[in-house]
């Protein structure tokens, strides 16, 4: 006997999707951003610093709705997208993938950024004293050390990103099957009369897989930690 | 070779404006912590960037705050050895080694790395990890990865700081080797009088922020007006001696130098090696006629050269010994019930056991 139907199995395989290009669209802005926060100084930061965190406080509402401005087939990076490269997002569960990304940045930089901060500076000083360049010793020694931090960050973000839920529907609304990840289908079940019973499973679906990602992430920070510090 | 360094730099409420040149060999930065040491080797490294000045080794201008030239830390090809090591904990003790290679492939040979492996002692460490290592031996690891970088200029910021007595014995050792065999010109900060004593030819006396004394280390380091400036160390003589013979039943040494004989306590070197005798001033005792049935050990026979006349209750006397200029520290009232004057003729007397393994340095 299947544990999963075929709809829910549908359902877990988009939400991962959806989740993991997520993480990888938003993965080489977040180490950026937490490089600028944990290493320079410079005009603007803690304008820049609120910017990073806005997602965390805004109504997630508003943030679906800038998005749609932005990337809908009117939106200045939406027609930049389709005359470039043809992609359109709106609508999309490439579109459900920004939205969380966008959603899940201020948790995946402030992971990322701690664990940089903890970095001793002292020691990116002794590589270029040894003739690393600012990549070299960014490369060598700031981006190995801060491993742990940069794994914990993904998986933070990639969980979050399974549960994102009010960005992602105001964005690219609940279509089944291409924008209906695991929050939207347990929304639109609750609303369909005798959808409890299949709701109540998606939950606890949700449930397991959130805390399998935490644990993953625990599981591999302790092993970078170990091969850090030897 | 010649470093000059010209340095005004303000960090908070310390300010500092220090100007100095030296040459080949090993050279001291010396002064109490606080005193701005630190932040001018890091001025040289290029790991600060001074207000102003201009830091240039030869002909090539690492820093010119006039000329707008600020060569970057990783450019200067200066080796760093610093205080806690600063070994980088996620990579092997072999690869630490390497890193500098990683950016120049033409640092080095096999050869160079196996010569530095073995000149240090350290090729049963190489797989390790940083955290596996005992004090002394991250220091050694730390020394070997800045000369593998191949630096123009060694700097070194307190290396022995955080050792305990045995290591920095150890880690002293290593050094002087160093010196002796590879001719890196060498920078090297300290606030203690026997390591100094022990590595330096060249002194920089630093008190804060500035540049109180610069020159040979026996000269500065015996300048009796310097005690208060860099309240770590008291007018003195410095003598270069050479270990004659020992009287193991006595657990004594004899040290022969332009002037004479010392007998002093046991020493850590070798019939025929050459030492460094510190005598604090204050221990030099003077006499008239050559005392007979004393206790005393060390009888020298000089002459007077200057008795300087500052105000309080004691006075500096310089003696001429042979080609040595003795200091000695007495009594306003002795000088007056000696009348001594410049030309008299004095015997100076110092006990062995004033003279003991910290006044000597191999």
């Amino acid at each position: 006997m299947m544990l999963l139907s075929r709809e829910e199995m549908d359902l877990v395989l988009l939400s991962a999707k959806v989740a993991l290009w997520s993480v990888i669209i938003s993965l080489p802005f977040g180490l950026v951003a937490a490089h600028l926060l944990a290493r320079r100084e410079f005009w603007g930061k803690s304008v820049f610093d609120a910017l990073v965190h806005l997602p965390l406080v805004l109504p997630p509402v508003v943030v679906g709705y800038a998005l749609l401005m932005l990337f809908g087939r009117q939106g200045a990076l939406g027609v930049l997208l389709n005359d470039w490269f043809g992609i359109s997002v709106a609508f999309r569960w490439s579109g459900a993938a920004i939205a969380s990304a966008v959603m899940s940045f201020p948790l995946m930089v402030r992971a990322m950024r701690l664990s940089m901060e903890a970095i001793d500076p002292k020691l990116e000083a002794a590589a270029q004293t040894l003739g690393a360049g600012r990549l070299g010793v960014l490369l060598t020694i700031t981006l190995p050390l801060a491993l742990p931090g940069i794994l914990t960050g993904m998986l933070l973000a990639f969980a979050r990103s399974l549960g994102e839920f009010g960005a992602t529907i105001t964005f690219v609304s609940n279509i089944p099957g291409e924008t209906q990840t695991l929050p939207l289908a347990i929304y639109a079940l609750w609303q369909t009369p005798g959808g409890e019973a299949a709701a109540q499973r998606l939950c606890v679906l949700s449930l397991v897989l959130s805390l399998a990602a935490l644990l993953l992430s625990e599981a591999l920070v302790r092993r970078a930690n170990r091969r850090i510090r030897g | 070779m010649t470093l000059s360094v010209q340095v005004s730099h303000v960090q908070g409420s310390f300010s500092m404006d220090a100007r100095f040149e030296c040459g080949a060999g090993v050279t001291a930065l010396f002064g109490r912590s606080g005193a701005g040491k630190t932040t001018l080797i890091n001025a040289i490294a290029g790991l600060v960037r001074p207000d102003s000045g201009r830091i240039a080794l030869d002909d090539t201008v690492l820093f010119d705050s006039t000329l707008r030239v600020d060569v970057r830390a990783h450019r200067r090809r200066f080796g760093y050895v610093f205080q806690e090591g600063r070994l980088f904990p996620h990579f092997t003790v072999r690869q630490n080694l390497a890193y500098a290679h990683w950016f120049d492939r033409s640092l080095y040979s096999a050869h160079d790395f196996a010569h530095v492996i073995e000149l240090l002692g350290i090729g049963h460490l190489l797989l390790r990890r940083p955290a596996q290592l005992s004090g002394g031996e991250k220091q050694r690891v730390a020394i070997g990865r800045a000369l593998l970088a191949k630096p123009r200029l060694l700097l070194l910021d307190e290396p022995l700081a955080s050792l305990d007595a045995q290591r920095k014995g150890e880690i002293l050792r290593y050094l002087r080797l160093l010196r002796d065999e590879t001719r890196i010109p060498m920078v090297y900060v300290s606030h203690a009088v026997e390591e100094v004593l022990e590595l330096a030819d060249h002194v920089v006396l630093v008190a804060s922020g500035h540049v109180v004394a610069s020159g040979p280390v026996e000269e500065v380091m015996g300048r009796p007006d310097l005690g208060t400036e860099s309240g770590v160390f008291e007018g003195g003589t410095v003598i270069e001696a050479r270990v004659l013979g020992y009287d193991a039943a006595d657990g004594l040494a004899e040290l022969g130098f332009d002037g004479g004989t010392l007998t002093v306590g046991n020493v850590d070197a070798q019939v025929g090696e050459s030492v460094r005798v510190r005598i604090r001033a204050r221990e030099v005792s003077l006499a008239l006629e050559q005392p007979q049935r004393i206790s005393i050990q060390n009888v020298l026979h000089g002459v007077v050269a200057t008795v300087d006349d500052a105000q309080g209750s004691s006075v500096n006397v310089e003696i001429t010994v042979g080609t040595v200029r003795l200091r000695s520290r007495i009594t306003r009232r002795a000088v007056r019930q000696l009348a001594l004057a410049p030309g008299m003729s004095v015997y100076a007397l110092i006990k062995a056991v004033s003279l003991d393994r910290h006044a000597v340095s191999v």
